[in-house]
């Protein structure tokens, strides 16, 4: 499809506005998580030359603003295909960030007519997507595997080879801060509803201890995800969750001292069993959010883990009602 | 095709491979690393099946059956009962 529209090479800067900013906030947060795009297309930044070179980005508002503001005081080209305002690793796996796509901008763009040499610059994260020797039959242009991250771009420009370490992903504490906030978002209206059904079943002390657990999933669990012990996401997420669970455990086993013991301890078992595997879901499903576990491995895990996170959140729950039902016939 | 790790489903098989060093390029953990224009597998655990290397490997000498990691995708896609997984 080539609209007409494309064939206008737009201007673009390195400058991010707070526009700009709020923009990136808003995507963070999950704010209309498909309208965070730019227009598909050519764009020229700063005043490129027919020999400057051309970087390829997917059409995602963080995606494209990482590179433009990497490529500051630098003169080049960027291609933005059309991956529907998804960033280019998520597009990569779709295929939307891939070997069809970028031959077909190619075409629409008339990039051919604006640059005289017959080189792009992709981002190494696209490569799952692309395939560079297809990419060349198809199109003419070579394609060159930048490194994973924009604000490596000027080191890599000077040689054009990129060093081990710009070639592979890291998941440091920033990039896993960053990730929070959709997390949060996603797990609010779930959050609330069950810390209401916990108030009412167990009061003030069940409603917070649901609360914190969820949030240990969802918040701490990516923060302190490299020093938690064992390497499986489940049992580091089971690991987590029982340390969070534990002082509501002690609340429920200290503070009542006139009730009898055995109820005194089937109260703080239902969040010891209760919770943890709640905690332990959430770490599971944070897999999806990481750049080095594989299919085969979460399989495994999901596998082996979810059967004994079902078990021992529904004993908690039996006990949890169990618990509840004494207390209020027993009128303790 | 010579499976090179039991945690992951990727295959090599050096008698296609021609040394060209895209590989090296896209992993992004660094599973190969050329020698001599000879390829080695040299952190094949550390493969998160990402694909990359297979689709760019112009002589086919890499095999991995590629798919998302991602725990929330496959529970959906299970029970959705289909077999494609993507994240959204
Ligand atoms: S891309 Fe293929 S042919 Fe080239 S070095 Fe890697 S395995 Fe060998
Ligand atoms: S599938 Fe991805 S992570 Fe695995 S070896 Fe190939 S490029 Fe590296």
């Amino acid at each position: 499809m080539a609209e007409a529209a494309e064939s206008i090479v737009r201007p673009t800067t390195s400058t991010l506005t707070w526009a700009d900013r709020w923009d990136h906030f808003l995507a963070r947060w999950a704010v209309n998580r498909r309208g965070h795009r730019v227009a598909p297309g050519l764009y020229a930044l700063g005043n490129p030359t027919a020999d400057s070179p051309v970087f390829v980005t997917a059409n995602y508002t963080l995606s494209f603003d990482a590179l433009r503001s990497a490529l500051t005081g630098m003169d080049g080209y960027i291609l933005a295909l059309d991956t529907q305002g998804i960033n280019v690793w998520c597009a990569a796996g779709k295929g939307t960030f891939g070997t069809d796509e970028l031959v077909r901008r190619i075409e629409a763009t008339g990039l051919k007519n604006v640059v005289r040499h017959r080189t792009l610059i992709l981002p190494q994260l696209g490569a799952p997507g692309v395939a560079a020797h297809q990419v060349r039959k198809q199109s003419g242009f070579k394609v060159e595997y930048g490194p994973v991250r924009a604000a490596d771009l000027p080191a890599y420009l000077k040689t054009h080879e990129a060093t081990p370490a710009m070639r592979r992903v890291r998941f440091t504490l920033r990039d896993r801060l960053v990730l929070i906030p959709v997390e949060v978002v996603v797990a609010l209206l779930p959050t609330l509803i069950a810390a209401v059904i916990g108030f009412f079943v167990g009061g003030l002390v069940t409603a917070a201890a649901i609360i914190a657990a969820i949030l240990a999933g969802v918040a701490l669990f990516p923060i302190l995800l490299p020093w938690l012990p064992t390497h499986a996401f489940s049992t580091k997420g089971f690991i987590l969750g029982g340390i969070v669970a534990l002082p509501f455990a002690l609340t429920v086993f200290l503070g009542n001292p006139n009730t009898a013991l055995w109820l005194r301890v089937v109260g703080a078992l239902t969040y010891l069993l209760a919770l943890p595997p709640v905690t332990a879901f959430l770490a599971l499903n944070f897999t999806g959010s990481t750049t080095f576990t594989s299919r085969t491995g979460v399989r495994r895990e999901m596998f082996a883990y979810i059967p004994v996170m079902a078990w021992t959140f529904g004993i908690g729950i039996v006990l949890a009602i169990a618990h509840a039902s004494i207390r209020i016939l027993g009128g303790a | 095709m010579i499976s090179v790790s039991a945690l992951n489903t990727l295959k090599f098989d050096q008698a296609l491979c021609t040394g060209c060093g895209i590989c090296v390029d896209v992993c992004p953990h660094g599973v190969f690393a050329l020698n001599r224009r000879v390829i080695h597998v040299v952190r094949a655990d550390a493969c998160m099946e990402c694909g990359a290397c297979q689709v760019n490997c112009p002589f086919g000498a890499i095999q991995v059956d590629s798919g998302v990691g991602c725990a929330a995708a496959m529970i959906r896609a299970a029970l959705i009962r289909k077999n494609q997984v993507t994240c959204s």
